[in-house]
């Protein structure tokens, strides 16, 4: 059985030095995905395997990518990016949605876009032999696939083998030893945990019923080098016919990438607790019994935390008093737990072993920011 | 014909319960090699109808487990038997969370869980019968906070569990509805029993004991379900609750202090009556409002409706602990009454008067003690003031709440 993650003070030291190196190579990936992305004709797409009530036991049965290990997508497959991501341990994440042809999905300004029943959103997840060099020795480990069946949306996690050339289902998820060099030169080492079936509805969760999160209007209007090009992403969506009902992406809600310095703090640090954390402090969401709701449109400073006294945190309080003591990240319940590795205390709970600087620098720097 | 026909139907409905009889499995998850992995499996792709068998031995998890499918039966061999062992966990914020409805959790121990033991979330028809949930160091600030934790639920029904260590509360009901809470115990964590922000519950035939605090009844503001209302806490035994506080700051239970019997706080139509009380050594039984700052418009502060009768009190009063054991015993000295309210009330009552429905209502055998310590008078008339301890004038009574029924007893 293996254990935790490795905990010495050199691996955390280098973990924290690992976000933003994470971050940059997933750009530049992204560009790589993109520039191979729609050249030529390349494989299809299986519906039948996306609509199959027992799953295809190997990701190649769906067609996605018409190369696997390299990922490029197949014919009706689209790369995407979100402008602020989930911080997944650092891990780069490459994301594709495929849309049967002749349907669209319904454009919502608030919500992930409803998806019409055959839709698959694709998501990998890899980790570099070395973040100073992250577009070389890709290890993919994962790929996880929200499929639209008639009945709704399915949560699905396929883990790769060691030559990479294909991936299998694992419903009871699995733990994977990740050994790396970060940013600065240090060796890495840690588990990592690919979610069993429930713990992806532990955040895919909306009113009980599973739900993507990502493919919302604020967070995927940005812009996405394809291969003819930089373009909008919801014009590109709308263009191609997987996106109907949208307006033009200057009239599109957005959050910017909570790493643009160039961006308003504010926008930033709710970007962050929006994609971070909202899937489940939200009304709707796995952690509605917190009162805590961090969703970008939440405008009760109470209710995102504001002088909030923590409700069923435990330990998870660190002795302090308010979720966010305006002035004052270092009496913020709220730095304290994102801040923090320790199960029980640290957030998000799952998904996450390693630190996440980048995040809470900013979220202090907000803090402290409030009067 | 007519018999051919009902034939045919007898044959198409053995035909039926057949296939149902069929489709419910036990899934038996034995002890030894990949246990933990086998388990969590057994959760995963369990069927509606299914029992999942967990046998004796222990089990060592490094993460938590989780059930989202409904009408399943988890059971261990007894909760000596069947140990469920969370020392090496390294992910989730609980150990075990039900997500489903029609539920039952019965005959095991969850142990040392880094998080909350068992929850369950917005699940419906959800029964915790003979569990033990243990932190196995005693008392500690590290220590997961709820132990038998259903929140966002309605019909819940926690039986014959064991909850020691918990650094909050060992048996917490959160924003639910239709709760019986019987034959439990709890002991060595902060608050005993817990029913916060609900509404309809039963607490009865327990015993709290060595926690800081027994039972608590404390409805809460800022939070999605609030207003707990019609809670009776009846034939406890709420005794020798001496545990010194050792909930981390920041959390509501954090002010309750050592030798707290029944604490009543901000709630409406709360009925306590036929427990034995002794060896609470602040107080047997407070009735108090919410006492930090808020904002909330929707939130009553102060509590509605209290009738305490029929109590049996022993030794009690005469170690008053921390800020609010303090607070009392400047006003009330030592030992502190059996029965201490607040006396806090609303601005507009203070200066008319306070419904009937709304009063707080004490008939208790002669010789308790009580005291009404007139907070606000104490506020805002610092000269004129003294507390009240004349008990008669607090005589009288409230309609008591129907007993709850819960369906998976048969009830409605």
């Amino acid at each position: 059985m293996t254990t935790g993650t490795a905990t010495t003070g050199d691996a955390v030291s280098a973990r924290r030095r690992l976000g933003r190196a994470a971050r940059g190579a997933a750009a530049s990936l992204a560009f790589a995905v993109a520039a191979l992305a729609g050249i030529g004709s390349a494989g299809a797409v299986s519906l039948d395997a996306i609509l199959a009530d027992d799953p295809p036991k190997e990701l190649s049965a769906f067609g996605f990518f018409a190369e696997m290990a390299a990922q490029r997508p197949a014919d009706g497959v689209v790369p995407y990016r979100l402008n602020t991501p989930l911080f997944s341990d650092a891990a780069l994440k490459m994301r594709f949605v495929f849309v049967p042809a002749g349907s669209a999905a319904s454009y919502r300004a608030d919500e992930a876009f409803d998806f019409p029943v055959g839709t698959a959103l694709v998501k990998t997840f890899a980790f570099p032999a070395d973040y100073r060099a992250p577009e070389k020795d890709l290890r993919i480990i994962e790929t996880r696939l929200l499929l639209r069946r008639a009945d709704g949306w399915h949560a699905l996690a396929y883990v790769w083998n060691d030559a990479q050339t294909e991936a299998t289902l694992k419903v009871a998820g699995a733990r994977v030893e990740v050994s790396t060099i970060d940013a600065e030169g240090a060796p890495l080492a840690f588990t990592y945990a690919v979610p069993n079936k429930n713990q992806c509805k532990g955040c895919h969760d909306l009113g009980g019923k599973v739900a993507p999160i990502g493919p919302k209007a604020r967070n995927i209007n940005g812009d996405f080098a394809y291969h003819d090009g930089a373009m909008n992403q919801i014009d590109r969506w709308t263009a191609l016919g997987i996106l109907a009902g949208a307006p033009s992406s200057a009239a599109a809600p957005a959050v910017p990438d909570f790493l643009d310095a160039g961006a308003p703090l504010e926008a930033r640090a709710r970007a962050w607790l929006d994609v971070n954390c909202a899937h489940c402090h939200r009304p709707e969401g796995p952690a509605s019994n917190s009162g805590l709701f961090l969703t970008w449109g939440e405008a009760d400073p109470v209710r995102y935390g504001v002088n909030k006294r923590p409700v069923a945190a435990g330990k998870g309080s660190g002795g302090l008093q308010f979720d966010i003591a305006p002035g004052d990240p270092d009496a913020s319940i709220l730095i304290y737990r994102v801040d923090s590795v320790e199960p029980g205390v640290m957030m998000p709970e799952l998904g996450r072993h390693l630190p996440d600087p980048a995040a809470v620098a900013l979220l202090r720097a907000w803090i402290s920011a409030m009067k | 014909m007519a018999s051919f026909v009902s034939r045919a139907a007898l044959a198409l409905l053995i035909g039926v319960s057949t296939a149902s009889f069929a489709a419910a499995a036990e899934i038996a998850v034995e002890a030894g090699e990949g246990a933990a992995e086998r388990l969590t499996e057994a959760l995963i792709t369990a069927k509606p109808g299914d029992t999942v068998r967990i046998g004796a031995g222990r089990f060592e998890l490094t993460d938590g487990l989780s059930l989202d499918v409904d009408d399943v039966v988890v059971r261990g061999a007894g909760p000596a038997q069947t140990v469920l062992s969370f020392k090496g966990q390294s992910g989730a914020g609980e150990g075990l969370l039900v997500t489903s409805d029609r539920v039952v959790l019965e005959d095991f121990a969850v142990e040392d869980t880094k998080g909350d033991g068992v929850k369950s979330k917005g699940s419906d028809q959800i029964t915790f019968r003979n569990l033990r949930v243990e932190w196995t160091n005693g008392p500690d600030e590290k220590n997961g906070a709820y132990g038998v934790y259903p929140v966002s639920s309605k019909n819940i029904l926690i039986e014959k569990v064991t909850v020691r260590g918990a650094a909050d509360a060992g048996i917490y009901v959160g924003q639910s509805e239709n709760i019986v809470v019987r034959e439990s115990r709890a002991e060595y964590n902060v608050a005993g029993i817990e029913i916060e922000n609900s509404m309809k519950a039963d607490v009865y035939k327990n015993v709290a004991t060595h926690n800081t605090g027994g039972i608590l009844i404390f409805d809460l503001p800022n939070l999605p379900v609030q207003g707990g209302h019609d809670i009776r806490v009846f034939d406890n035994d709420v005794v020798d609750n001496d545990t010194a506080n050792f909930a981390p700051k920041g959390n509501i239970v954090a002010i309750v202090p050592k030798g707290m019997g029944i604490m009543v706080m901000a709630n409406r139509n709360v009925h306590v009556f036929g427990n034995r009380l002794s060896g609470n050594v602040t107080t047997h039984v407070l009735i108090a409002a919410y006492p930090n700052e808020y904002e909330d418009e929707n939130y009553m502060f102060v509590p509605r409706g209290v009738y305490v009768h029929g109590n049996t009190y022993g030794e009690g009063g005469g170690a008053p602990d921390g800020e609010v054991g303090k607070t009392i015993s400047d006003v009330s000295g030592i030992p502190v009454p059996d029965i201490v309210w607040d006396g806090v009330t609303t601005i507009p009552e203070y200066f008319s008067w306070t419904s009937a429905e709304n009063r707080v209502y004490v008939d208790e055998a002669e010789g308790t003690t009580f005291v009404n310590l007139k907070m606000i008078s104490q506020l805002l008339l610092p000269w004129g003031w003294w507390p009240d301890t004349d008990i008669a004038g607090y005589k009288g009574s409230l309609p008591e709440p129907t007993p709850v029924k819960l369906p998976q007893e048969g009830g409605a």
